[in-house]
């Protein structure tokens, strides 16, 4: 049985693999392994934690699974009246911003698409400049209270509004999908560019499309910092904002051990803080399934450089 | 190039031709000229004692006085340190990862595998700062955190991570390489793909191991990607990412924590110097474009593609 097997066997290992090769293989998947389990054990540890109860876990802090799911956290965490206008801030904040943002987005990638316009290229090179020069912090916010952005539901998404790596991205899809003639064949037909773009054009990038809206509204659901800027009262604070009040500041800004025990702390159980970073990132996790077959492509999609 | 000057007759019909084109452009000029250009003009009040109640147009000129007092402070010299110390072991440290978790990904050879190892280490990047750093946070905790919990079970004192300088950094290191490592495979795995398969096939017939390939087919084919994503770190050697430090900074690890975004924020907006910070954004903003042309410039003089 042995003797005819051995010689393909050999030759198989020759040419295909060794078993450096095996070795290669094995050592490659433990590694990502580990990884995988690295970034992906903190966020089970918050998840289980969030539906202990307060008295289970002070009874056996290491304990991972619960023994008994209760839902007392998320009930406190909803009580907060904070919390929830700031959910309906954050969602407002996103659908608006994910709106403005893909439709500035098609408006603004089609004509930067189309080679006949004559200025294209002074423009684009504005647009790329802002990529590796920006005015920084404290010019932005003298221009946003100069124009009375600040402090209002906008001011969390318009500065925002186009993110000139998006705008590239969507103008180098629509050049590689989009071709000249298709565009002439509708003009013969004396359609008008806008026309064109929107019953043509659109129709031909939904994946494009499809794509941006998963990169804007993850950015705007998660941003921190236009809020942080620019809004003051808190009945306009999103999640971020309220999270880092309730999950950071309460433990970080103490200098001794023996500080963490104030009464401020003991009102914010841990259970409770896991509970509301929970609530704050389920929107993403619910969706991320179905987003990330977009992503992927829409970052292989438009990376050729012009 | 070909001079090629139309006309002024024509080339205003050209313009007329395409008159709904630059209509549809038009909100895209008007953004970045406001959220753009207008603060790149706004850098002015780096060199003004810049009041609101005079604006730009009315505040006093002060020629370099903000730069000549910043250069003289010693927390400046402080915030620059902690900034490149930052960067740099960011450079060393985060920036390799993501190249060879792709190289090893491309070898996992369970196609389904990998794949689902992918969502897990994407995930992160699609989580704010604020929950990265909150999680963090709370999990360092000397109080309620798990890896003090371990300590203490095993004897240990607790130990306040966040608030001890030499831990800091090695806490910023980790949460970058969490949230960051996965998504930026990416990139890199779309340049592997694109890699034409003839080169392996090759490299096998001549008796390449597959350790062999991957080093001598599979890193040459990803050089140029690689090249263009060490260029733009250079370029943000001065920049650490406002959001993370914010987060995981606090009153006690602030000697080495503290970077030129959050110096600016709490000098500029929580103390209300507005012209002196803007001196301190200015000089980042224009440190950081210096490195970026000169990395390019490298770069191309080793003939590289370049960024621009």
């Amino acid at each position: 049985m042995t003797s005819p097997a051995l010689p393909r066997k050999t030759v198989r290992n020759r040419v295909l693999r060794s078993r450096s090769d095996y070795l290669l293989e094995g050592f490659s998947t433990l590694v990502v392994t580990l990884l995988a389990i690295f970034c992906l054990f903190p966020f089970v540890y918050v998840f289980f934690v969030s539906f202990m109860s307060y008295e289970e876990y002070i009874a056996n802090p290491l304990r991972i699974i619960p023994a008994q799911f209760t839902l007392t956290a998320y009930a406190k965490v909803w009580d907060y009246a904070l919390i929830r206008s700031a959910y309906s801030v954050s969602i407002r904040v996103t659908v608006l911003g994910t709106l403005l943002s893909v439709f500035l987005l098609i408006i603004s990638a089609y004509p930067l698409s189309r080679k006949q316009l004559g200025g294209r290229k002074v423009i684009m090179g504005m647009i790329l400049f802002t990529m590796y020069f920006n005015g920084g912090m404290i010019p932005n916010y003298i221009i946003i209270r100069a124009i009375g952005l600040h402090d209002t539901l906008g001011v969390m998404f318009i500065p925002w509004a186009i993110g000139a790596f998006n705008l590239i991205l969507m103008k180098n899809f629509i050049q590689q999908t989009v071709s000249e003639s298709l565009e002439e064949a509708a003009k013969v037909d004396g359609a008008n560019d806008i026309y064109i773009l929107f019953r043509v054009v659109v129709p031909l990038i939904k994946p494009a499309i499809a794509t941006m809206i998963v990169f804007c509204a993850v950015t705007f659901w998660n941003n921190y910092y236009l809020a942080m800027m620019y809004v003051s009262s808190r009945k306009l604070w999103p999640l971020t904002l309220v999270l880092r009040e309730l999950v950071v500041e309460s433990t970080s800004d103490i200098s001794t051990v023996s500080q963490m025990l104030t009464a401020e702390n003991r009102a914010h159980p841990f259970t409770l803080r896991m509970a509301a970073i929970v609530i704050t990132i389920a929107p993403i996790l619910v969706i991320y399934p179905f987003m990330q077959r977009y992503f992927i492509k829409g970052l292989s999609l438009g990376s050729v450089k012009e | 190039m070909t001079v090629n000057v139309p006309s002024p007759a024509r080339r205003r019909k050209r313009i007329w031709a395409n008159r709904y084109l630059y209509m549809l452009l038009v909100p895209c000029v008007v953004y970045f000229m406001v959220f753009s250009y207008a603060p790149m003009f706004g850098l002015v009040t780096a060199f003004q004692e810049f009041k609101y109640s005079k604006g730009i147009w009315g505040s006093p000129w002060v020629g370099f006085d903000q730069f000549r007092y910043l250069f003289g402070l010693k927390d400046f010299y402080r915030v620059l340190g902690n900034s490149i110390t930052l960067s740099v072991l960011r450079l060393l440290l985060c920036f390799p990862v993501p190249i060879i978790l792709s190289l090893m990904l491309n070898e996992i050879p369970f196609p389904r595998y990998k794949r689902v190892t992918q969502t897990f280490i994407y995930l992160p990047y699609f989580i704010s700062w604020v929950i990265i750093g909150g999680i963090m946070v709370n999990l360092l905790s000397p109080t309620w955190g798990i890896i003090n919990m371990v300590i203490k079970s095993l004897g240990g004192e607790a130990v306040f991570f966040l608030g001890k300088d030499r831990y800091f950094r090695g806490i910023a290191i980790i949460s970058h390489i969490w949230k960051q490592a996965g998504w930026d495979t990416i990139i890199y795995l779309a340049a592997i793909t694109a890699i034409n398969p003839d080169l392996y096939e090759a490299a096998t017939i001549d008796g390449a191991s597959r350790l062999k390939r991957v080093w001598h087919v599979t890193l040459p084919g990803i050089r140029s990607t690689i090249v263009i994503l060490l260029l733009l770190s250079v370029g943000g050697l001065m920049s650490n990412g406002f959001e993370q430090m914010r987060i995981l900074q606090n009153g006690s690890n602030l000697q080495v924590s503290d970077v030129f975004e959050t110096y600016t924020y709490r000098i500029g907006l929580v103390n209300g110097r507005l012209s002196f910070a803007s001196a301190v954004g200015f000089f980042n903003s224009v440190v950081g474009f210096v490195l970026l042309t000169c990395a390019n410039f490298i770069a191309k003089l080793c003939g590289e593609e370049g960024l621009f």
